[in-house]
Parts: C-alpha cells; sequence; structure tokens
C-alpha cells in the first residue's frame, strides 16, 4: 500500500479534492489530464485509497478495467498513477471547514490547523453508514451493536473480530459481504434479516455470500427488540406485515453478542451544506450539473457524495469526469452550459446528473423505486432503452447521446420506467 | 483507617456530596459500582436545571429545587462544565392552559423567582418561530437552564479528588452495618470500609442499601423516562427549553436545545419494576414524536441520530428523601427524581448540615481548591485559537471525531483524567457523540486508550464489565479472557 505523508503543505491550489478513495483518486488524475497544476488530495484515514482498502474482496474493476480485482488492488492501481502524476496526497488530515471562497480549514497531526485555498475544489468525502439511531432499533443499549463497514474494518484492516455469533440486519451489499467474511473467520453468522419483501444488494452478493454459505436470509422480517445490559445477548426479529409494521406476536428470539448493521449509506455532505450548495432531498446529495458542478460555482462532485453507487467502476468514472470539469475551470475553459433539467417521473427515484446538455453525450445514472420485469425506460418522447429487469439496488446507465435529442426542443425531459408494451 | 464519612454512590447527588465534604477537614471516601461516576441515572436524564417554579414550595424537592438553581452558576464557572441559562417557555394551545400559566406564574412569584412573563401569540411566533402556529401563549422563564450533567459529575467528583476524596470505583455495595464504638462498616465485594457517617446517594439501588442497613422505610419505584437526540442539522430550531402545559402527573415531553446544540426531545415517564431496564421502545418513541410535532411541526422521527433511557428513583412518597435513620450516623439521600439534578448542589449543602447536626464537625479548610483547569473544546475555537494551540501541540490537529470535531489531544486528557472506556471518552470530549455515532471514532479511541494505559486494545469495553468490543480470532480466544478477567475497565 502506498502511504503519502505530504512534507510541504502550500497555502494556495488550483485544485483541491476531499477524500482520496476511489472518487478522489479518479478526479485528481482527471484534473491533472485537463492540465491543472497543483493538486491536493486530503484524506482523514492514515493511508490513501478510502474504503477501498478494507474491501479485500474481489469483484471491483470489470467494468473499468475489464478485469476482477480486489479493493486494495483497485486503489493501488490508481495511487501508482498519482505517484507517477506527482500529485500531493496528505493523509491524516481533515477539512473541518470550508466557504464558497473556495477557502478550507484544514487540521493535521503535522502540519496543525492551516487555511488553505483553491480555485476549484472536488468533494469526494464518501459515505457514511446508517446507525441504529436512524431506525430507531427499539431495546436496550448493550455494546456489540455496529455497522457492517466498522466490523469490516476491525476483521480486515486490524485482525480483530466484532463478535462470535452475529445477526446481520438488513441485506446491504457490505452486510452481505461481511456475512461471507466472518462466516469464513470462525464467527457463527445466525442469519440476514431484511425488512423489505426483496434483498438490497446485489444478485451476485446473495448467491455468492449467502446462498454459497448456507446463510439464511429472512425477507419481510426485522428486529424489533435487543437484548442485554453490557454485551447483546440477543435479539428479537419479527416479520412485518404490508406496511413494514412488526407483527409482534409472531416474534422470535435470535440468541447473539453481535448485532451487525447493514441498512444503508448516506452521503457525507457536512461540507457541501456549509458551502451552501443546494441538496437533493431524494439522493441526499449535491444538485449537480452534467459536469459535476455543484450550484456553488468551482465546487464539483463525485461519487457516493453525490448519490450512493453500487459498484467503485461507476464511481470512477463519475470521477473522472469531474475531476476533469475541476481542471477545465481552473484553466478558464467551459462547456456550452446545460439546457436539459432531468425530470425523475414514474418509477423513478432519481437521476444523476440532474441537468444534460443537448451538445453532447452523457452517462446518466439512475435508481427505480420498485422492482420491475421487462421494463421500458423511457426519457419523454426521445429516447426508450427496453430493460429486462430493474431493480432498487442496482444502478441504471443509460448514455444519451446528442443525435437523441436532436429533434428535442424543450427544457425538462421526464424519465419513466414502466412495463414493456 | 475509619473515614469520617463513606458516600455510597457516584451519581450528580454523591459527587456533589463529596465535592462539599472536601471544604472541611474530613475523610471522605465514595464507593461507585460502575467504572465512572455519573452512569446510572445521572447521565441519562434530560439535563435541565428547572428554572424553580414547576415544583411546589410545600415540597422538599420544590425548596430545594429554587435553593439550586442559582448555585449552579458559580460551580459552572469553578468546575467549567457545560451549563448555559437558555430560559424555557411552557405553551398553552387554550384558554385552558393559559389558566394553567397563570397558576405556574403564580407559584413561581410565592417562590420570588424572577423575570416570568407570558407570552401572547405574536411575541411567541417572533420568539421561536419554529413552533405550531397555532400555540395562544407562553410563559418565559429565564432561570432554567441546559447543563451537560454527566460533565458536572465528572467535574465534581475530579474536584473533590482534587481536593482529597478516597475513591473506590467498580466496587457494588453489598453490606452496610453497625460495628462497636459507633463506626459503620460498608462492605462490597472484595473489601470492607469504615466510617463514623455513612451517606446512602444510592440512586436507584437506595431503597436496597437501606435494607442492608436494617432502616429501610420508603421504597424506590423506577420511572422510566426515554430521550431521542437529532441531528445535528436541528441546531438552532429552538432557542429555549420547551415544555408543553404540565399535566398532574408529568411535565410532559419536551424539545431541548442541548448545551452542545443537539436537540434532545423526551421524556416519556413509565413505571417499571426493573432497574436495570434501560430500553427504549417504539410505543415510547411514538408517544415523543406524536406530542413534538404537536408543538413543532417540523420535527421528526427522520432525524434521530440516537436514543437512550434513564430511570428515575422515585421514592413511594413522591419527596425526597433526605435525613437521618434509626441507625446511628446512616443517612439517606434517596428518592431523588426531578428535579434532582438541579437541587443536587442545595442537596449537598442540607446534606453538611445533617451531619453537623448529627456530631460531625465541620472545620472549613484553607487550602481548598475550588477550581478545575477548563478542558479545551478545540472545536468551539476560532480558527486563530486553533492555529495557535496546535502549533504548541500538534495532537491538537490530529482529528478523532469526525462528527464532534474531536481531537486527539482532548481524548489524551480524558483519559489522564481517568477515562477508561469508549463511553467515559464519550462523554467527556463528545467523540462518538455525533451523526455517525462512533462509526469513525471507535476505533481511533480505542487505540488511544490502549496507548496511554499501555492495555493491550482488546481489553478496552464500552463501558465497563462485560460490554467488550472486540475479540481476538478463535485461535487466540483463550489468552484474551484471561487477559480481560484480569485487568478491570
Amino acid at each position: 500500500m502506498l502511504t503519502a505523508r505530504l512534507n510541504h503543505l502550500e497555502d494556495n491550489y488550483d485544485v483541491v479534492i476531499v477524500g482520496s478513495g476511489p472518487a478522489g483518486m479518479a478526479a485528481a488524475l482527471g484534473a491533472r489530464a485537463a492540465g491543472a497544476n497543483r493538486i491536493l488530495i486530503v484524506d482523514r484515514e492514515r493511508e490513501a485509497g478510502g474504503i477501498l482498502n478494507q474491501c479485500i474482496h474481489t469483484g471491483f474493476g470489470l467494468h473499468y478495467f475489464k478485469e476482477e480485482l480486489t479493493g486494495p488492488e483497485y486503489a493501488q492501481r490508481f495511487l501508482e498513477d498519482i505517484a507517477a502524476q506527482d500529485i500531493d496526497v496528505l493523509t491524516d488530515a481533515f477539512i473541518a471547514d470550508i466557504n464558497a471562497d473556495r477557502r478550507m480549514v484544514l487540521m493535521s497531526g503535522i502540519h496543525g490547523v492551516r487555511v488553505i485555498n483553491a480555485k476549484a475544489i472536488v468533494l469526494a468525502m464518501g459515505a457514511r453508514e446508517r446507525t441504529r439511531g436512524a431506525i430507531r432499533i427499539p431495546g436496550a443499549r448493550p455494546a456489540g451493536v455496529l455497522t457492517a463497514g466498522l466490523a469490516q474494518k476491525f476483521v480486515n484492516l486490524l485482525g480483530l473480530l466484532p463478535g462470535k455469533r452475529v445477526v446481520i440486519l438488513g441485506s446491504g451489499d457490505i452486510g452481505l459481504i461481511m456475512a461471507r467474511r466472518l462466516t469464513l473467520e470462525g464467527v457463527a453468522v445466525e442469519g440476514v434479516y431484511e425488512i423489505l419483501p426483496h434483498p438490497n444488494g446485489l444478485n451476485r452478493n446473495l448467491v455468492q455470500c449467502l446462498q454459497d454459505f448456507d446463510i439464511p436470509l429472512h425477507l419481510s422480517t426485522t428486529v424489533v427488540n435487543i437484548h442485554g445490559s453490557e454485551r447483546v445477548r440477543g435479539v428479537t426479529v419479527a416479520p412485518v406485515d404490508a406496511a413494514l409494521r412488526p407483527q409482534l406476536e409472531k416474534s422470535w428470539e435470535v440468541p447473539c453478542d453481535t448485532l451487525m448493521l447493514s441498512i444503508g449509506l448516506i452521503p457525507e455532505n457536512e461540507l457541501t451544506r456549509k458551502l451552501g450548495a443546494r441538496l437533493d432531498p431524494v439522493t441526499g446529495g449535491p444538485v449537480v450539473d452534467s459536469t459535476m458542478q455543484t450550484t456553488v460555482p468551482g465546487v464539483f462532485a463525485c461519487g457516493n457524495v453525490v448519490h450512493i453507487h453500487d459498484l467503485v467502476d461507476f464511481v470512477s468514472q463519475e470521477a473522472e469526469l469531474a475531476g476533469r470539469c475541476a481542471g477545465e475551470y481552473v484553466n478558464g475553459r467551459q462547456r456550452p452550459a446545460d439546457n436539459v433539467k432531468l425530470i425523475p417521473g414514474e418509477n423513478v427515484a432519481y437521476c444523476v446528473p440532474h441537468t444534460i446538455s443537448t451538445d453532447r453525450e452523457h452517462t446518466i445514472y439512475m435508481r427505480v423505486k420498485e422492482p420491475l420485469e421487462k421494463s421500458s425506460i423511457r426519457f419523454g418522447e426521445v429516447y426508450e432503452k427496453k430493460v429486462r429487469y430493474v431493480s432498487p439496488p442496482e444502478t441504471v446507465t443509460v448514455t444519451m447521446r446528442p443525435r437523441f435529442l436532436e429533434r428535442f426542443h424543450g427544457e425538462a425531459l421526464r424519465v419513466d420506467v414502466r412495463a414493456q408494451q | 483507617m475509619i473515614q469520617d464519612v463513606i458516600i455510597i454512590g457516584g451519581g450528580i447527588v454523591g459527587c456533589a456530596i463529596a465535592r462539599e465534604l472536601t471544604r472541611y477537614h474530613l475523610s471522605v471516601l465514595l464507593v461507585e459500582k460502575h467504572c465512572e461516576a455519573g452512569f446510572g441515572t445521572s447521565k441519562s436524564n434530560s439535563g435541565i436545571i428547572h428554572a424553580g417554579h414547576h415544583a411546589s414550595p410545600q415540597t422538599l424537592k420544590g425548596r430545594l429545587e429554587w435553593a439550586g438553581n442559582p448555585m449552579w452558576d458559580a460551580l459552572c464557572r469553578d468546575l467549567g462544565f457545560g451549563f448555559k441559562r437558555v430560559g424555557e417557555i411552557t405553551v398553552a394551545f387554550n384558554a385552558d392552559e393559559i389558566g394553567t400559566l397563570e397558576h405556574l406564574k403564580a407559584q413561581g412569584d410565592q417562590k420570588g423567582v424572577p423575570g416570568m412573563e407570558i407570552w401572547d401569540r405574536a411575541r411567541l411566533r417572533q420568539e421561536e418561530p419554529n413552533l405550531n402556529p397555532d400555540l395562544v401563549a407562553a410563559l418565559y422563564v429565564p432561570t432554567s437552564g441546559v447543563i451537560n450533567p454527566y460533565e458536572a459529575c465528572f467535574a465534581l467528583l475530579e474536584n473533590a479528588h482534587l481536593n482529597g476524596l478516597r475513591l473506590v470505583m467498580n466496587q457494588r455495595v453489598v453490606g452496610v452495618r453497625a460495628v462497636p464504638d459507633g463506626v459503620l462498616e460498608v462492605k462490597t465485594l472484595d473489601n470492607a470500609f469504615y466510617s463514623r457517617f455513612v451517606i446512602n446517594a444510592a440512586g436507584l439501588f437506595s431503597d436496597e442499601i437501606a435494607e442492608m442497613a436494617g432502616v429501610r422505610t420508603f421504597t424506590l419505584l423506577p420511572r422510566k423516562g426515554e430521550e431521542y437526540m437529532l441531528d445535528k442539522r436541528l441546531t438552532g430550531f429552538v432557542k429555549r427549553i420547551v415544555f408543553p402545559c404540565p399535566t398532574p402527573v408529568s411535565k410532559g415531553i419536551l424539545i431541548i436545545p442541548t448545551y452542545d446544540g443537539t436537540l434532545m426531545v423526551g421524556p416519556t415517564a413509565l413505571a417499571t419494576p426493573d432497574k436495570t431496564d434501560l430500553s427504549t421502545s417504539t410505543a415510547g418513541c411514538e408517544e415523543i414524536f406524536a406530542a413534538v410535532k404537536r408543538l413543532a411541526p417540523g420535527l421528526s422521527e427522520r432525524d434521530v441520530i440516537a436514543e437512550f433511557a434513564g430511570l428515575r428513583a422515585v421514592a413511594d412518597t413522591e419527596d425526597f428523601v433526605i435525613g437521618p435513620t434509626r441507625l446511628k450516623g446512616f443517612i439517606n439521600v434517596a428518592g431523588i427524581q426531578s428535579p434532582g439534578l438541579t437541587a443536587s448542589p442545595a442537596i449537598a449543602r442540607m446534606v453538611a448540615e445533617i451531619l453537623q447536626a448529627e456530631g460531625l464537625a465541620l472545620v472549613p479548610r484553607d487550602d481548598f481548591v475550588p477550581t478545575l483547569r477548563r478542558p479545551v473544546r478545540f472545536g468551539k475555537l476560532s480558527t486563530e485559537e486553533q492555529m495557535r494551540l496546535s502549533a504548541e501541540d500538534p495532537r491538537y490537529g490530529h482529528i478523532v471525531c469526525r462528527c464532534e470535531h474531536v481531537t486527539e489531544r482532548e481524548v489524551v486528557d480524558a483519559i489522564h483524567y481517568g477515562a477508561r472506556t469508549l463511553d467515559g471518552i464519550k462523554f467527556r470530549t463528545r467523540a462518538g457523540m455525533g451523526r455517525c455515532q462512533g462509526g469513525f471514532c471507535t476505533w481511533r479511541s480505542m487505540e488511544l486508550i490502549a496507548r496511554e494505559t499501555g492495555l493491550p486494545v482488546q481489553v478496552v469495553t464500552k463501558r465497563g464489565g462485560d460490554s467488550w468490543i472486540v475479540t481476538e480470532r478463535p485461535a487466540e480466544a483463550e489468552a484474551e479472557v484471561e487477559l480481560r478477567e484480569a485487568v478491570p475497565c
């Protein structure tokens, strides 16, 4: 692993990138490719690479590198390029404050508290995990309730186990990956409980992480009580009705010493809020145009800060564009402004970017609300794409080409996902 | 060695008494069963210094509430815990409720509570625009404040310790009896301690301690209160503590702008037979949010970041039980329910007077140190101050808790002042109290405890006892169990 500890910190940079995960790394390379000179990546962890460092399983890079890599291998490819491109990386450091003039307060155990300025900023802070409080699981408050990501850090980076007998709530991808990982470490995984009637993780993880290890998945079931005064000694689970209300009379107890939560990610937007950038209440991230610029000029965003991605490959792709556009911004090059707004319609939770331009090609990332077989994705009357199956955990990507929009003269394009006629 | 006084219980009451008694030439010992002060009822209450007008002056709790209220300014100045007089409003939806506000105001006037005002609809709307526009009036009382009760416990105890208090943590009292020569014996599982006076400040368990001493005259009926902490984005949503109109049994469910800006809503009030039941419930959550949405329609469950429950130590007399007993030297300070936190410095004063009346000579010390060094809250400093401090000590530049901006130096200080557990660090520094709820700082705090104490990281617990965080891989598990048993939290 490549560790970057920067000895000299400037006061002024062309581009400062907040976060050295997959988004930040690709953004830095994009900014360099667009000709930005002084680039700084800041990361709060001790090593660059973000969450990839603890994702020691494979499955990364199938789209981006056309081969299957582990998380650290995927990060390493970018870090080598970053080193070769002479891009500064400051780890174990934290951006505590930021404003729309692109002035930042940086905290570092080596450099102390410093004020730095940038001509452009790329927000690439990623996401944080939803916790027990977010879903208000009733019961006692013993030790042993933790998120899947923290459990993954304990096991994969620190060589420690979060427990000996684990119940997993939520069928998000990290939870599924950890079900397998803990089983391989000799931990008893009692089961995965999902409140929704459909799983929340990628199909390949359901097969490779649960089915292959005989770990039961209980759909439409949730944890309704946590027991134990010092350490968890069990949980009560219950099926839920169609309105997701637990049916307590049908509940049962599962003895365990750990409750691991994989109940979703929240885009990490403390800094985005401080900047005063507009946020999309559906994605939880900033509203971005087709250059990944937020509503604050010169501030770009990419990766899980903008919306939760299911594959890192898409993060890299999106972040490279954000970095490239940040570099162009610094050098005074400007692409034609967007002229079409995308409106999420039937069975569409959101579309990113929020606006596009009719003069160039765009990759549009969408998430649906409900699973649907034989579906048709329609962009107003101008474009239709038929897809065999869509479901909420899997991002839908659509390439929007200028020729589709040749005869479109409106300002807003509604996007619907319906059953094929 | 025979002490002058043994205090059983290191909650807010025990800590306040300990600090009060160390003003005098006395040998004082405090016995606490948890690994930290205030980890029973004290840390899980609403954190309010009540204005003084709520409880009737006919009750002991009513008198001590108003006596205790003004004492907090000096305590805060000397000891540096989080305390702020934000004021409170009790709101009314209709004419009947305005009648209740007037009754409350009359009760306050009788006690001499200053600065109370009845606000009309327009004034209320102007002062607190996020409350329900249907509200017709409010009683404003400027004397109430918000406090971090756990910080107050730590600070009182630390100051008492600085002034010579002997401290026994992690030891549960299992027996109290008279031995010859007017001496009382207090037994824990591992030890026996001796003194002329014993103060029973054991909170929820003070009836059991009184029973051990053979002088139980009251029963405690725990009453549970659930509280929900909301995301920091709501900081400033209300400026003052917001009370609904009280009912005969409860002050109701409140909106509390806590000292650090996080909004807290609660508490419920539910009798429970189990003194260890600190569980939160779906029903409690629903009750609280139904009530607070009525007060302020902009609040919702969506913003909850954490929840907890505490148990009020309610005596069957519904009032405080403070005073000597048939057992010479054994003094009860029990049934300290709301407004016990507010009253605690006045309770401490009262206990000193009782001790004197019972024959203990109180000779003031001239070497008593009333102050503590003020803990640095790095995240609250100006950028210039932060730059200066971090240049002096780079550990101030190193972030441990990203949500609350707590630095390595603050955590190291907390460890040096006695924190040995994750909750010990959390309640001293706020590391882990923010919206990610420890996702980022858990490991960093564990590492720092291990580094600063020389203990292996696997023995670090959430709050002592069996509240372990991590375990080793199975092959190494056996050695680890022995290790954990050997090292107290």
